[in-house]
């Protein structure tokens, strides 16, 4: 019997992207989507189901689908812009819901797989030079966003002790890079700036998009339980990958480093977020030994993630950016699934 | 007008979406352009202060080994050494020594106070400065085989007035015993003659470090000399005597969750008063300060 896969997020980038990774692969019998707005990516064979931001009616959702597998990528990792309290909800009682809906007796459920990011380590000069899975962070103020982070991991650890019978697979994806995907730094990086600190050269490592959803699919389709560091080998200093990116740097001062930003990020010139700010200080480093023992093989190397990702702005700046050429229409959507016109051949063909 | 056969356009499920595996171009090579290494030290970055060191290693402080052959060629080890001047320079002396001598990289071991000072954090990055955290010795030590130096006393060496000087402190809580322990390798116990004279301090003032928050504020006898500005950089012209014990090794098992604090602490002990012997046994054989 075939998987029957549950993915939240539809509409976000992620969510989108898994959804349509997940399609290919024929041992998976259902995919449904869930989301607040409606997809932005075409996709084949997913069922979309609009819901509030918080899943409340996710526990209906899956008594009635009988999924096996939820993909919980509608986390918010990068505090752009995004409102503290909205933050709160999507994180926090999003997973609450989810993990909730999930641990029901009788729940259909065997396996979480939780998109989680190395922004939980924070970066402080007490870091080791590689954090561990287990390492616990060395910072004890955190950010809105890294707090919210903790409490969800706290939320799955919780869930884990409790279900010992379903697969809880909690991924720490680091910052990523890609030829589509936007987080502050990138948006920095494309428009040519890199807001720097002065006196700080911090090794960072970066991830290429691809591998985040190829990672993602290989551990639900392996059912590979446990908590994993994803992140691109090497560690490069970002005065590194300032010329790789042919950017211009923007140094800021290393005292009162937030006073300077705020007025740049309040213009538009450029994204500099709190996560960013320790970030760009003190750099990030995670060992990822454990997720290359379960046979995993990511494609980009941090250097090449990053390579990648601005070649892919010099093409968008020579032809303009990719037009985007899908609207949902729930009725042309619906007719394809389920119109008995349409026929099963094609929908089958190998 | 078919330019692709209808076969070809069906092949895959999904062939709506243009999937990321099937990018036909191969993912790039490492396109690395710097040879900071992952700790962040850079070979690049050393040979050029190892030319502008070399001089005063030669030239100024006249260095000196004796026992450089303990030191293996091959296969981690922990240095361990004492630590005095008001801005130590024993730490350059032995990595620029060891690298020129044996052609081995350092990793020094050090406060993870430095990442927060601007510029100096990332120049002592480059050179081979590594916070002294367990995971990093262990890493460092166990996994790639490298040598790592590092000084027990901590910032209490350097920071101790000239009139405590060849006196070791405190070996913290023997951490460094344990780290050796668990990555399976020796002990290699370093006594350095000359740093104490090169920067003497005379007081610390508490109130001022407090304010700048860093870890002392020593007024040295180089201050007095060169004045204040130049005499935070300038150092006497102490000859250096550099004397490497014999290794120490641990017979207990690696890889353990914990060994013994009782043990631990033995051992640190012993190799402390070991430095300390061997420092008293030196300082007996001078004549000089200046000329050995």
């Amino acid at each position: 019997m075939g998987r029957r896969i549950l993915v939240t997020g539809l509409d976000s980038f992620w969510g989108g992207r898994v959804a349509q990774t997940l399609e290919a692969n024929p041992g998976v019998d259902v995919i449904v989507g869930l989301g607040t707005g409606e997809p932005s990516v075409a996709l084949e064979r997913t069922e979309y189901v609009r819901s509030d931001q918080t899943y409340s009616i996710l526990a209906r959702i899956v008594k009635a689908t009988k999924v096996d597998t939820i993909v919980h990528t509608f986390l918010v990792v990068d505090s752009n812009k995004i409102p503290p309290r909205n933050l709160h909800e999507i994180n926090v009682i999003g997973t609450m819901n989810l993990l909730a809906a999930a641990g029901t007796s009788g729940s259909p459920v065997r396996q979480v797989v939780i998109k989680s990011a190395t922004v939980v380590y924070g970066a402080s000069s007490r870091d080791p030079t590689w954090f561990k899975e287990e390492t616990p962070r060395s910072e004890s103020h955190a950010t809105t966003l890294e707090r919210s982070l903790l409490e969800v991991e706290s939320y799955v650890e919780d869930f884990a002790n409790d279900n010992p019978n379903t697969i809880v697979t909690l991924l720490r994806f680091s910052n990523v890079v890609g030829s589509d995907i936007i987080t502050p730094i990138s948006t920095n990086l494309a428009k040519g700036i890199a807001p720097r600190i002065s006196g700080f050269d911090p090794q960072l490592q970066f991830l290429e998009e691809d591998d985040v959803t190829r990672c993602m699919e290989f551990m639900t389709l392996n059912q590979i339980p446990g908590l994993y560091n994803v992140a691109g080998d090497g560690r490069v200093p970002y005065s590194e990958i300032i010329s790789i990116c042919n950017a211009t740097s923007i140094p800021l001062p290393p005292y009162g480093t937030m006073l300077f930003a705020r007025p740049l990020v309040k213009l538009g010139i450029m994204e500099f977020t709190p996560e960013m700010e320790a970030l760009l200080r003190y750099g990030r480093g995670v060992d990822t030994r454990r997720l290359k023992e379960t046979g995993f093989k990511l494609r980009y190397t941090t250097a090449g993630a990053v390579e990648n990702f601005i070649r892919a702005v010099r093409l968008r700046k020579t032809i303009g950016g990719a037009k985007n050429s899908y609207t949902y229409q729930q009725d042309v959507e619906n007719f394809f699934r389920h119109s008995r016109v349409v026929s099963q051949e094609q929908q089958d063909a190998p | 007008m078919e330019i692709r056969p209808r076969a070809t356009a069906k092949t895959e499920k999904g062939a709506l979406v243009p999937l990321p595996r099937q990018f036909f171009e191969p993912p790039p090579e490492d396109p690395r352009l710097s040879d900071v290494d992952e700790w962040g030290r850079s070979d690049n970055m050393r040979s050029i202060i190892r030319k502008i060191g070399g001089g005063l290693y030669k030239w100024w402080f006249r260095a000196e080994w004796e026992g450089l052959e303990k030191i293996p060629q091959t296969g981690g080890a922990l240095l361990v050494a004492n630590h005095a001047g008001a801005i130590p320079p024993d730490a350059p002396i032995i990595m620029h020594g060891i690298e020129e001598e044996l052609g081995r990289p350092v990793y020094g071991l050090a406060d993870y106070f430095f990442r927060t000072l601007p510029t100096v954090g990332t120049m002592w990055a480059r050179l081979g400065g590594v916070t002294a955290h367990p995971d990093n010795a262990y890493r460092l030590l166990h996994d790639q085989e490298q040598l790592a130096l590092v000084f027990p006393e901590g910032t209490k060496g350097p920071s101790k007035t000239y009139t405590d000087r060849y006196r070791l402190r405190r070996f913290g809580r023997g951490g460094f015993v344990e780290i050796a322990m668990r990555a399976g390798v020796p002990v290699i116990p370093i006594a350095v003659v000359g740093a104490e004279e090169s920067m003497p301090v005379l007081l610390r003032i508490p109130a001022i470090a407090k304010m700048l928050n860093v870890p002392y504020y020593p007024i040295t006898l180089n201050h007095l000399v060169f004045g204040p500005i130049l005499g935070s950089v300038c150092y006497f012209p102490t000859k250096f005597k550099l004397k490497v014990l014999d290794p120490i090794t641990f017979d207990v098992p690696p890889d353990q969750e914990r060994y013994s604090k009782g043990k631990v602490m033995e051992e640190a002990e012993r190799i402390r008063g070991y430095i300390q012997e061997t420092l008293y046994e030196m300082l007996r054989d001078r004549r000089s300060v200046w000329f050995g």
